[in-house]
């Protein structure tokens, strides 16, 4: 337990005391009248902020937002996965999706997102078209990356075994695509969090973008932040429960 | 070039004198460009899946447990497994590997890595078996034990081996017969008349010394 206690310290305790000195100095810094509050408000009038609002965010804006999160979210896994095994599958397909794949990163997502509130309206959809068009990418390219990925004598030891091409597949392209194919979920999973953001920014009735971007019209800077915080809140929470996914599945596959 | 049933020989050559390459021919990896290959009695198209195949690197998956790597060729050829695990404990305890069943390879050493390979290899259940230098990557000493090993084991394995090395000592200790790879293509035979069974600290008698000592002259007048 101490040895826990003093291993957890070693990794964070750097970090956590970097921070507490930033968040003081920043309440100080704006208590003093260095910075007016409404361009920059001191920590405690965040916090503040967060517990008046706290049921409106927490019950209808941090859930909104969440949902368009995570439906985005498995819709790119599903149709990452799909797209990017079947570029691995099929030259032919690959030759015709790669360079659409680019083009849709290339794209602004601000000037783009207009498009998807004409289609989906101010719908949930419209938000989970532009959490997708930037959570997709990632996965797509880390599974078929992955994919590629060496195994080539691993392939010869199971062919001389009678292996067929499914069975090596499943065997040895499958756990050796695992590690990229991760970093790719972890990647998209933070993307998920700025794509709902943008997307209720541009038209929404609720969600965290949407209430962000109301405070900043009322100039309450504090509410602002407020939600900005529980946006990266959700960010981390949902990488470090992609991590520990990880953790537990390639506890063995290091070499 | 010819292996009778149940015959260990080895192939010695310097490197690039297309030793792997020829494994890669039998295994069925690649095709040849002119010749035959014939395996009992017949001349073979498609020899994937019927040879044996025990490349140098161990080549364990490491995301899967000892037993669970020997049991892969099994899992391949979609035999039953609960048919095969009592063959599959019997083989680990046989290897010196009881007890290790379900660590996984980065957790033991060169030795029993290569133990473990060799176990999977006679897990396919071929009657031929291709080692590329199999000891090739181990120290002396472990070298040295696994020649013991392998020895002691070889009475009552009835397999039929065909061994790639670059150790004329290894050969000698191990084989019935000896191919040498020449330049250009040249291949000599030598007989190994030493009985079995064979035991390592033969290598100190007489006979052995100078079978060792041919071998050398064999292929240092060639050159």
């Amino acid at each position: 337990m101490k040895n826990r206690f003093k291993n957890w310290a070693e990794n964070y305790g750097l970090f956590l005391l970097v921070v507490v000195l930033l968040i003081s100095v920043w309440e100080w810094v704006v208590k003093q009248g260095f910075i007016p509050s409404f361009i920059l408000p001191a920590p405690t009038s965040i916090w503040q902020s967060l517990m008046e609002n706290r049921q409106l965010l927490l019950e209808q804006h941090l859930p909104a937002t969440l949902k368009e999160v995570l439906l985005g979210f498995i819709l790119s896994l599903i149709g990452g996965v799909i797209i990017g095994g079947g570029m691995h599958f099929s030259r032919a397909l690959e030759k015709v999706l790669y360079p659409f794949l680019v083009i849709s990163q290339t794209v602004p997502l601000i000037a783009i997102s207009p498009i998807f509130i004409m289609w989906f309206g101010y719908s949930i959809w419209s938000k989970v078209a532009v959490t997708i068009l930037t959570a997709f990418f990632p996965i797509v390219v880390s599974t078929y990356d992955g994919l590629k990925t060496g195994g080539e004598e691993y392939r010869e030891i199971l062919l001389t075994m009678g292996a067929n091409r499914w069975q090596i597949f499943k065997k040895v392209q499958v756990p050796l695509a695992l590690p990229a194919f991760f970093s790719g979920l972890k990647m998209s999973v933070v993307y998920c969090v700025v794509g709902a953001t943008i997307g209720e920014w541009l038209g929404a009735s609720e969600g965290l973008g949407y209430f962000s971007r109301r405070m900043s019209g009322n100039l309450q800077a504090d509410a602002v932040f407020a939600s900005i915080f529980l946006l990266s809140l959700m960010g981390i929470v949902l990488f470090l429960l992609i991590s520990l996914v990880e953790k537990q599945l390639l506890k063995n596959k290091i070499h | 070039m010819n292996v009778l049933s149940g015959e260990f020989v080895s192939v010695i050559g310097a490197s690039g004198s297309g030793k792997s390459t020829l494994f890669k021919l039998i295994a069925g990896l690649l095709e040849p460009a002119q010749g035959q290959i014939w395996i009992n009695g017949q001349k073979s198209g498609k020899r994937l899946g019927k040879v044996g195949y025990m490349p140098q690197k161990d080549l364990l998956l490491p995301w899967r447990t000892v037993a669970d790597n020997v049991m892969l060729p099994i899992e391949i050829s979609k035999e039953k497994k609960q048919e095969k695990m009592s063959e599959i404990i019997e083989g680990l305890n046989r290897f010196g590997l009881a007890g290790f069943e379900k660590a996984y390879p980065h957790e033991l050493s060169g030795g029993m890595k290569q133990r473990v390979a060799f176990l999977r290899t006679i897990m396919t259940g071929r009657e031929l078996l291709l080692l590329d230098e199999p000891f090739g990557a181990l120290d002396s000493m472990t070298k040295h034990n696994m020649h013991s090993w392998l020895l002691e084991l070889w009475e009552d394995l009835q397999k039929t081996v065909l061994f790639i090395t670059h150790d004329l000592e290894e050969a000698i200790l191990l084989s019935d017969r000896i191919y040498l790879l020449l330049d250009k293509g040249a291949v000599k035979v030598l007989k190994v008349e030493i009985p079995r069974p064979r035991r390592s600290e033969l290598i100190y008698q007489t006979e052995f010394i100078a079978m060792r000592k041919e071998l050398e002259l064999l292929i240092h007048n060639e050159k």
